[in-house]
């Protein structure tokens, strides 16, 4: 036999929240009928993932794993989430923003736009299709000022829409998921996971990620202050200078939207203590589509956003 | 290197609107560096556009469109700071009473109050509240921040005048610790940095008294319980029985009785993540098998002595939220207690506490807000311990069957104060 825990109180942070999320986990399915997990390949939906392992093992994670692809990839996301997915013995389940786009339900952007926010459509066109009543999400509060006001149960009503004034209180540990026919909830079992958190964790588990998150060489072009990745989806401009430095990604989006960061870290040891000093935060650093407006983030929510 | 081992402190922000808690929660953050350079200028930028001077701190946690148009706090909003041993999960709560189900929601689940009064107008009605609510809600510990010091000139008469009126209110909620701070949120003073106005003062900055504060104060019974969530299927046959532990610590060997089933039997293993291990410390989400073959489900709890009593009718402690007054006979009501939910109906209402006096007046229904007894009943049997003996295995909610709303928090038994 192993002895792997204290015997007294759990006081280490990363404990508290591992035990915390595991607990969510568990509570949703119990209080619901179909679950989904949210999956985009970036970090905090693996460890969404590795977490859910963890809550129903030795059994297999007892709902399917939905990928709203934008069709924007990073082949080496793409690789991962196969991996990741097979690993866990999860069913996959895509969602095509490209499939919303061919059958009418959102314009296309063009080759070069933003289909971030047609994600959501996508999103909950699919929710409806298989008759999900509760959607786990890899979101954090740290990560932007609107996710910082949601609850972890999250309620969304008959057209997927979140009101921030008309938020369910959420007492103690007490996950109350009641919904009825047509509405849904969103579930945050990383609520209170800071990025430095995360990867802490991801360090103390070693996690499988994609390779993209290490620090690795690559052609990058500077377009609008980021540093986007040369490849199927950016093209250089006439004016741009493609330079090859050593990059890594703080954050997996669409191929054309997520810029990269300028480092040297290779290791989980080596990001934690990049992240640890970090002076811009993950979002700023790396999404173009949060800088449009001071409320980007809460107006694309109300709309049925992750 | 960065400490991978800290503890965690969870506080929550309560005083009445207007106070400054958002602007002291945005200095706290500002002054300890936790803020990124982005978002920092986000504030600013925000700040220019709606002409509210060169920084409004309290942008920092106020991100929803309709707080800042108001300049109000609708919400919670949870920030997160870290000093070399210690992460705080800080919730910023509204100071309006048509919101105090927000500050309910955020201060359930905190370790200390950061209660903040203005200097100037003094204690509010609403900070009484939320000071009684918090006391209800078993936080033990509060940081007092007594804002707007350079409002008054820095005056020590005016801020122990405020220390005063605190001490009045809280002398009889049972605060284990309360340490005062004179601060002005909007300059710095004493929030981080100790002020230069302020020679007559000698105790800690609001930073320094969070970093001291004890961590994990939750009343625990004490004895080990385990609500059970799930069951999990065991390779070869058996079954074990998942949830977070709470009382005391499971080990292996222990003896330990199924409840409300009432049947002995043994902790065989346990195991976390799908690894096996001796004990389960509190707070861990853990699986455990039974030496005996026995019923168990959602909703049951495995406990060890002292044991917790089986009931289907108590007295409880209700804040309630809902638009609608509660009335005996009135809202079909349904109970989640742990892992158990079941339909409830409250018998009968015993008494209204008057915020004021903290005495227990008659009345008859709860309108939005107020707190008050009640003798509850469930349809099934509840596995319980007094709140005051136990935060997780005391507490429960009530939803409108109808609505699915939530629209109370309730605490078994009374407060020692009432």
């Amino acid at each position: 036999m192993t002895t792997t825990l204290p015997s007294s109180r759990a006081t280490d942070h990363l404990d508290v929240l591992e035990s915390h999320a595991i607990f969510i986990l568990r509570e949703v399915v119990a209080e619901c009928e179909r679950p989904v997990l949210l999956f985009s390949g970036g970090k905090d939906s693996a460890l969404l993932l590795h977490l859910a392992a963890k809550a129903f093992a030795p059994q297999r994670i007892p709902f399917p794993v939905l990928h709203v692809d934008t069709g924007h990839n990073f082949p080496e996301v793409l690789e991962f989430r196969d991996r990741a997915v097979t690993a866990a013995a999860a069913r996959l389940l895509v969602a095509s923003v490209q499939g919303s786009i061919d059958q009418g339900r959102v314009a296309d952007p063009g080759p070069n736009g933003s289909r971030n926010r047609l994600q959501s459509v996508t999103l909950l066109d699919a929710l409806t299709e298989h008759g999900f009543d509760a959607a786990f999400g890899g979101a954090r509060r740290d990560e932007d000022k609107a996710r910082a006001k949601e609850r972890i149960l999250s309620f969304r009503d008959g057209f997927g829409q979140w009101d921030p004034r008309r938020q369910r209180p959420e007492l103690w540990q007490l996950y109350q998921g009641r919904v009825n026919p047509g509405e849904h909830l969103r579930a945050f079992p990383l609520s209170d996971w800071t990025e430095l958190d995360v990867w802490q964790y991801i360090e103390r588990e070693a996690m499988d990620l994609p390779s993209i998150y290490f620090a690795h060489r690559r052609d990058v072009v500077l377009r609008d202050g980021m540093w986007l990745a040369v490849g199927d989806f950016v093209t250089p401009l006439e004016h741009e200078v493609v330079e090859r430095h050593s990059v890594r990604f703080r954050t997996v989006g669409d191929a054309n939207c997520t810029g990269a960061v300028l480092s040297h870290a290779d290791t989980f040891a080596a990001i934690v203590e990049e992240v640890a000093v970090a002076h811009v935060s993950e979002r700023g650093a790396t999404r173009a589509d949060d800088r449009f407006s001071e409320t980007a983030m809460e107006d694309r929510k109300r709309e049925g956003y992750f | 290197m960065v400490a991978a081992t800290k503890d965690l402190l969870r506080l929550a922000t309560v005083g009445s609107v207007d106070d400054g808690k958002s602007t002291l929660i945005g200095r706290l953050l500002v002054d300890t560096r936790q803020l990124f350079d982005d978002q920092y200028d986000a504030v600013i930028a925000a700040s220019e556009r709606r002409g509210v001077g060169d920084l409004d701190l309290s942008f920092v946690t106020d991100g929803l469109r309709a707080e800042r148009e108001q300049g109000i706090t609708i919400d919670v909003a949870y920030r997160y700071a870290s000093t070399p041993t210690r992460k705080f999960i800080i919730a910023d709560c509204p100071g309006h009473v048509q919101y105090t189900r927000n500050m309910a929601t955020g201060a359930s689940t905190a370790d200390l109050a950061l209660v903040v009064v203005d200097v100037a107008s003094g204690l509010k009605e609403q900070t009484r509240r939320h000071l009684c609510i918090a006391a209800l809600l078993g936080v033990r510990n509060i940081v007092v921040a007594v804002n707007k010091m350079d409002t008054v000139a820095w005056s020590a008469v005016a801020f122990e005048r405020v220390v005063d009126q605190v001490d009045a209110a809280s002398r009889e909620l049972g605060f284990v610790s309360r340490v005062s701070v004179p601060v002005s949120a909007l300059l710095g003073d004493n929030v981080v940095e100790r002020s230069s106005h302020t020679d007559w003062y000698d105790g800690p900055t609001v930073l320094g008294a969070l970093e001291t504060s004890e961590a994990l104060t939750w009343e625990s019974a004490p004895g080990a319980r385990l609500p059970v969530q799930w069951v999990l299927r065991q390779p070869g046959g058996g079954r074990s029985y998942a949830g977070m532990v709470s009382g005391e610590a499971l080990h292996v060997g222990d003896r330990v009785t199924v409840l409300p089933a009432n049947v002995e039997t043994t902790i065989r293993a346990i195991h976390f993540g799908g690894r096996e291990c001796e004990s389960a410390s509190v707070g861990l989400a853990a699986d455990v098998l039974l030496a005996d073959e026995t019923d168990v489900g959602r909703g049951d709890m495995i406990a060890a002595a002292p044991l917790p009593r089986v009931t289907r009718e108590f007295e409880a402690t209700i804040c309630w939220f809902g638009e609608q007054p509660l009335r005996v006979g009135g809202q079909r009501l349904r109970l989640k207690h742990t892992t158990k939910s079941t339909a409830a109906r409250v018998t009968a209402i015993t008494g209204l506490i008057d915020i004021e006096t903290l005495t227990v007046a008659a009345g008859d229904a709860l309108t939005t807000n107020d707190i008050g007894l009640a003798t509850v009943s469930t349809a099934d049997a509840l596995v319980v311990d007094d709140y005051r003996e136990d935060r997780v295995t005391g507490s429960f909610v009530l939803v409108d069957e109808v609505t699915n709303a939530t629209v109370a928090a309730g605490m078994l038994g009374h407060a020692t104060f009432l």
